[in-house]
């Protein structure tokens, strides 16, 4: 029961890391219906910018620093590329996103190359004792600085006019223009506040129990593209529920490798794919997405 | 002398064939190796172009279907004594049985396939890729896990195409000479049934789809039958690309068939010409060639240096360049590199 507790604790905390990558990835689908490939790049530009400033100038400032960073990247992702297409086909867009994954990547992991970069966060490897469930102070602040970031964000999104714009392109792009929202803003926003996110979700990602932040890091962004998958790629809430879901399945899985050792050696990493394949089997819009109708 | 006779083309195309027959008689191992690489990828290129391209259905799973006709290959042909299971098949027939194992598990995904638009098809064929690399790491028995196995050498009707040195005009032909005909006969017909594909009915189905499900549907096309047929023909060409590819190397390792690998034949659809054939090639050849010349000539071009000195490594250099190349093309070249060449300003298809 006590591993238990542990790993749905530590499941749902790297869920909710998962989450907030998931919801930057929501946030540039709903503005511009770019499928963004990219996201593995902002992540990482994000956490490097943090680690190799934290020597110099202190945690808090040099990871204020990333997430401007990692939102200056995103800005000029979409300034730069995503603006400039002409044409109307949207996958061809998600391609050319892969084309600036590479291009950011390489760069980033030629600069890290074997390095394993410290955050020097303030957690260090302090763990919190709850009768007998322990956890490290890193996951139960990410639970924390996650759940408040969302909530921020879903209330910004509702609340104030620059979400009362995002909602509008999002769902009609002719109709919001004509009355006065201004698209590139909407979508320059969009972008930029997916890096910011997405930098975020880096700190969570590289402290402790992880060693540091080192070129495999982007891979967890890969965990985002199932977990806005399994919410639905139009949906706020889904990508929490999603995050969640993939981050919850991932811990047990590997807590329970053991039990599982029929699959194979490293079913955890697959398993969030699993659980999406499943999801789409029975709701092909994911859980919260909307179902695409057409009118002939 | 017959119309066809008096047009360039026909002329330009004649001597590309010769110089490509000749080539093993007068190039080293590096070049043919590098040839066969372009090769192998333009034949996974254009099976991805027919997909993504033609039929815009966005694919990230590519790597996953080569793996299937490598693997399989190895599976169906191998002998069985280097304690990997191996069926013992004649080698050509285990050719054909590893593209019909791609083609079965295209198959066996268009249940969900079928169901799936844009974004989330490309995504949920990014699993493919994630399963497929676990269960190649796993399953020790078929795939050799993490050290790969050995792939069998061709035997065409007795000739075994292995490094056995044939000499032939006082040339030496080793297993790379003798791949090269495979690898352009391969090829050839490929590129032949993929234009016969792409400019028959099937071709303007696959393109109706892409423009317009709805309307495609209304017109009478059986759209989810096409794009069944779609995924099945793509990754009966992935299984052939990645028969081919595990032939060159002669070692089939799981590593190679991940995600980078998929990014990879998509960015040569992009950059040769999303929707036809010779998009797809010139695609491939850019794609492939370009790590394998930088790293010849490292030492010569500025701005490129040795791996492991601090500067930029080649294979870095020349993922730069395809990197850079996609976003430009796109940007600036919607159609590709095939639009650049003079005289095919014909339909856009």
């Amino acid at each position: 029961m006590t591993t238990f507790l542990e790993l749905l604790i530590n499941g749902l905390s790297i869920g909710s890391v998962y989450a907030l990558i998931a919801l930057g990835f929501v946030v540039i689908f709903k503005a511009t219906e770019v499928v963004n490939f990219a996201h593995a790049s902002l992540l990482l530009t994000g956490g490097f910018i943090a680690a190799t400033l934290s020597d110099d100038i202190g945690f808090w400032p040099a990871l204020l620093v990333g997430i401007g960073g990692a939102a200056a990247v995103g800005a000029l992702v979409e300034f730069l590329v995503i603006r400039r297409y002409r044409g109307s086909d949207h996958s061809v867009l998600a391609i050319v996103t892969i084309g600036v994954d590479i291009l950011l990547l390489t760069e980033l992991t030629r600069r890290i190359g074997t390095d394993v970069l410290a955050l020097g966060d303030p957690w260090g490897d302090r763990v919190v004792t709850l009768g007998s469930v322990t956890v490290p102070q890193t996951r139960i602040a990410a639970l924390v600085a996650a759940a408040l970031i969302i909530t921020l964000f879903l209330l910004a999104f509702t609340y104030t006019s620059w979400g009362v714009a995002m909602r509008a392109a999002a769902e009609d792009r002719e109709t919001a223009a004509l009355m006065g929202v201004r698209l590139g803003r909407v979508s320059l926003a969009a972008w930029a506040v997916a890096g910011a996110l997405a930098a975020v979700a880096a700190l969570f990602l590289t402290v402790f129990p992880t060693p540091g932040l080192a070129a495999a890091t982007s891979f967890a962004a890969f965990k985002a593209f199932p977990a806005a998958i399994i919410g639905g790629l139009d949906s706020t809430t889904g990508a929490l529920a999603g995050g969640l879901i993939v981050g919850v399945t991932e811990a047990l899985v590997t807590g329970y490798q053991d039990d599982l050792s029929f699959l194979g050696r490293g079913i955890g990493e697959v398993a969030p794919y699993l659980v999406m394949l499943l999801v789409l089997l029975a709701r092909p819009a994911g859980l919260f997405g909307t179902r695409e109708l057409s009118r002939v | 002398m017959s119309d066809v006779m008096r047009r360039p083309r026909f002329w330009l195309g004649g001597a590309g064939v010769l110089v490509l027959l000749v080539l093993p008689f007068y190039v080293d191992r590096f070049w043919l190796q590098s040839g066969l690489f372009a090769m192998a990828a333009a034949i996974g290129a254009i099976g991805l172009n027919m997909l993504t391209g033609a039929t815009g259905q966005l694919s990230l799973g590519h790597a996953f279907f080569l793996a299937v006709g490598a693997y399989g290959y190895c599976v169906l042909a191998g002998t069985g004594d280097d304690g990997v299971t191996g069926l013992g098949l004649p080698t050509l027939v285990a050719v054909v049985g590893a593209v019909l194992l791609a083609g079965l598990a295209g198959g066996l995904l268009s249940p969900i396939a079928g169901r799936l638009r844009g974004a989330y098809l490309g995504i949920a064929t990014l699993a493919l890729i994630f399963i497929g690399q676990h269960v190649l790491f796993n399953a020790r028995d078929l795939t050799g896990g993490y050290n790969g196995r050995d792939v069998p050498p061709l035997n065409v009707f007795g000739l075994r195409l292995d490094d056995e040195t044939a000499t032939l005009l006082q040339v030496p032909f080793q297993s790379m000479e003798k791949l090269w005909y495979a690898g352009l006969v391969l090829l050839a017909v490929g590129a032949f049934f993929a234009r016969g594909v792409l400019h028959g009915r099937p071709g303007r189905a696959m393109n109706a789809i892409r423009d317009h499900q709805i309307a495609a549907g209304v017109m009478g096309v059986p759209v989810a039958r096409v794009r069944a047929q779609a995924f099945v023909v793509s990754s009966m060409y992935a299984g052939l690309a990645g028969v081919l590819l595990a032939l060159v190397f002669q070692r089939t390792v799981p590593e190679y068939f991940g995600f980078a690998l998929s990014l990879e034949y998509l960015a040569m659809v992009v950059i040769g010409g999303l929707g036809s054939v010779s998009g797809a090639v010139l695609g491939a050849v850019f794609v492939s060639l370009l790590p394998q010349l930088l790293d010849r000539y490292s030492d010569a071009l500025p701005l490129v240096s040795a791996p492991g000195t601090g500067g930029v490594a080649p294979g870095e250099a020349s993922r730069y360049l395809y990197g850079a190349a996609v976003v430009a093309v796109v940007l600036f070249l919607p159609g590709g590199l095939t639009r650049l060449r003079a005289g095919t300003a014909r339909k856009p298809s």
